[in-house]
């Protein structure tokens, strides 16, 4: 097992919490806190692996089957999706450093979690996102320049949630993951037998709103998938200062499995999460999928990771890279020729001008837009100051034409 | 008055009950959902008999957690559903204002109108009941504030049962402020009514010399204040604005014309209050009509107080009188 376990790595910013002699005897200090995370129950986190970072094809007693039919076309198409997801995702980042766009959140390094779950949905299954599921979008057929606009801030999302089942990027951490539990709840009450997938990340799982959603789902038996991203890192802090436990160990206190799957093996993560799926189609009630991976890139653009974590870290995970295991494997297992890397290498490159045309071309929303969809029904107060706003840019245009 | 097939006394609370059941009878859609309000019917007993009669999936008692609650109910309503949430009390919807704020309140928009949330939080609130910290709050000023959210707050038995109807209509969320210490007081309630618009005031009382604006608990205390002041010779006009998001400005505004004078009366504290949002607008609508400035009665700046000193906190008959008089004085 190539993947360090949240559990065993040192808390490197004990320092500042036992350094204070007042508290010290007051509670554990961190040396204790480690050594309890170690001996937590379930042992040594189990990683759900089925491509070694070599690309090399390992067994699974339980999660074979759920891959056992995968055909090499669609092999490829997996690695298809995760190229064309990461060249999506550079293109938007150079658009930011263009200054096309104000902002974006770089999916880099976890196209494996985002493919192999997003893959694993059916069309009537509803994913509710965090803002960074570009390659989720992705897999379920959503315009990837559509994700852009509130990137580029003419809106705060905008597309229709109903059309591809792929609701709105939520930026409030965790939020999400009640939607999901109460829109699954609905699924179950109306006898249905879709599933519903919430996305969140290793931050989010701090938060009070993803333990309501833990509760909820387990009390009411809800249809939900939790796909928890651990990237390591929630901007600066790693996921030490989360969680004392393997995050998929906190399902077992709610009353439901828990798995952890190498995030960077896209097949695993195909086969876990349908597994996961088709426990809440059956009825079995909500999962929680722990994709261990990492955040190669920056928190967003506006973050500077030299400042709180070393280049070695990412060196080791960039050996651990998704594409380039699934490329060992299909090269290995010879479903590929250089036609098909030529082909796709074509493909990305079209992407990306078109992602970058279609932002360019993006219009400015119209000034009255910020009055719009305040209210289903309407609102007087809304009603009267875009009147006066109307009344006040008038103004400008008299004293133009005055001129 | 006499009862006849559609028209009936009842308290206030069992007005928002019998309301909610006819939510639940006409849209299978409609969920209630909240702390106790199952098999208990809620510790207001608001929801009495409701689980009984449509069973635990419709009417839902939820684990101790009001941003799942509220959370949860925006994935129902994202389903179909038309969720109608209890807080048990002001004081505890706090946990909840995160996902009321930013999601509930912000869809809509965000979505460019492809997402519509209607969904109605009830709240029980306000003093007057001898209750421990936490329990007698009014925090509407704080969801007003919001856009995206439409807050309400009926006065009576029959603005509770109309109002309630509409809320749940409403495609947009709706804070339903619910004025507790007003639960037990009987109206007449007409169920084959037509109500006017969910979010116009109304003229409880007509007068010449004076509007007093109220909502909710208050709309009582001015009318008996208006009763006071009547014996003294004085004639104030008494206007209940049901409805603080969106407020009917152009109803004050028109007393105000009448009577040129204008107290606003509410339970939360004046700093920041609906009063202060009333005082600036009418102030700019009726400059030249008002004889005074606009003046406000309600809570202090301070935390709710303990129960044996909420009556010194609380607008009462005198303070109300106190500013009549302050208002008539200039």
């Amino acid at each position: 097992m190539t993947v360090e376990s949240t559990a065993a790595r040192t808390p490197r910013r004990s320092a500042g919490t036992t350094g204070t002699k007042s508290t010290a005897g007051k509670r554990a200090p961190a040396k204790k806190i480690s050594a309890t995370a170690k001996n937590a129950p379930g042992g040594d986190p189990e990683l759900v692996q089925l491509l070694t970072p070599e690309g090399k094809r390992v067994k699974s007693a339980a999660y074979d089957k759920y891959v056992a039919g995968i055909t090499p076309d669609e092999l490829r198409g997996l690695y298809r999706d995760m190229v064309l997801t990461r060249r999506f995702d550079a293109e938007a980042t150079a658009l930011q450093r263009q200054g096309e766009l104000g902002l974006w959140a770089s999916l880099l390094g976890q196209e494996a979690a985002q493919i192999g779950s997003g893959r694993a949905t059916r069309e009537d299954d509803y994913v509710f996102p965090t803002y960074r599921e570009h390659g989720v979008a992705w897999c379920r057929g959503v315009d990837p320049t559509n994700l852009l606009g509130m990137f580029r801030g003419v809106n705060n999302g905008g597309w229709d949630p109903n059309s591809n089942n792929f609701h709105l990027y939520t930026i409030v951490i965790g939020a999400q993951t009640l939607h999901a539990t109460g829109y699954a709840m609905g699924v179950a009450m109306d006898g249905a037998d879709s599933a519903v997938i919430a996305y969140f990340g290793d931050g989010a799982s701090s938060q009070g709103d993803v333990a309501e959603s833990f509760t909820f789902s387990a009390v009411y038996n809800a249809p939900v998938v939790f796909f928890c991203q651990n990237n390591q890192w929630a901007i600066s802090e790693p996921t030490e200062k989360q969680t004392r436990v393997p995050l998929y160990q906190r399902a077992q206190g709610y009353g439901f499995p828990g798995v952890r799957v190498d995030g960077n093996d896209v097949l695993a993560c195909l086969a876990v999460t349908k597994w996961a799926l088709e426990r809440a189609r059956s009825g079995e009630g909500p999962t929680l999928v722990e994709a261990y991976t990492y955040r190669m890139g920056a928190h967003t653009t506006s973050d500077d990771p030299t400042k709180y974590r070393a280049d070695e870290e990412r060196e080791a995970w960039e050996a651990k890279d998704p594409i380039l295991r699934l490329r060992r494997h299909l090269e290995a297992s010879n479903h590929t020729d250089e036609g098909f890397f030529a082909e796709l290498e074509a493909e990305s490159e079209a992407l990306g001008r078109r992602v970058r045309e279609a932002v360019r071309a993006m219009p400015d929303p119209d000034h009255f837009a910020i009055f719009e969809n305040v209210y289903a029904d309407g609102h007087a107060l809304v009603d009267e100051e875009r009147a006066q706003f109307a009344a006040y840019q008038a103004s400008f245009a008299d004293a133009e034409g005055g001129n | 008055m006499a009862e006849t097939m559609t028209s009936k006394s009842l308290p206030l609370a069992k007005a928002i009950n019998e309301s909610l059941r006819r939510a639940l009878e006409t849209d299978p859609k409609v969920l209630v959902m909240g702390e106790d309000v199952g098999k208990l019917g809620g510790v207001f007993r608001v929801t009495d008999g409701l689980q009984k009669d449509f069973g635990e999936s419709r009417v839902i008692d939820t684990p101790l957690a009001e941003s799942g609650i509220v959370g949860t109910a925006i994935g129902l309503a994202l389903r179909g559903y038309r969720p109608v949430v209890e807080i048990q009390f002001d004081g505890f919807v706090f946990p909840a204002y995160d996902q009321i704020v930013t999601q509930l309140a912000k869809m809509h928009a965000r979505s460019l109108g492809k997402v519509k949330l209607p969904v109605v939080v009830r709240i029980p609130y306000g003093g007057g009941i001898g209750a421990v910290e936490h329990h007698s709050e009014s925090p509407e000023a704080l969801f007003a504030h919001v856009s995206g959210l439409k807050v309400v707050s009926p006065s009576n038995a029959s603005d509770a049962y109309w109002m309630m109807q509409q809320a749940i209509q409403s495609d947009d969320p709706v804070i339903f402020f619910e004025p507790k210490r007003r639960y037990w007081d009987k109206g007449e309630v007409n169920t084959e009514a037509i109500p006017g618009p969910l979010h116009k005031a109304r003229i409880v009382r007509e007068g010449t010399d004076l509007t007093l604006v109220a909502y909710g608990p208050m709309v009582k205390l001015c009318q008996e204040a208006a009763d006071a002041a009547a014996e003294e010779g004085k004639s104030l006009e008494v206007l209940d604005l049901r409805s603080v998001s969106p407020l009917d400005f152009d109803s004050v505004q028109a007393s105000v014309e009448r009577t040129r004078r204008l107290v606003v009366v509410h339970e939360a504290s004046v700093f920041f209050g609906s009063g202060a949002e009333i005082a600036a607008r009418i102030t700019e609508r009726c400059f030249y009509h008002l004889e005074a400035p606009v003046l406000r009665v309600g809570g202090y700046h301070a935390p709710y107080p303990p129960a044996r000193l909420e009556e010194e906190y609380l607008p009462s008959l005198d303070r109300v009188l106190d500013a009549v008089d302050r208002s008539l004085a200039y």
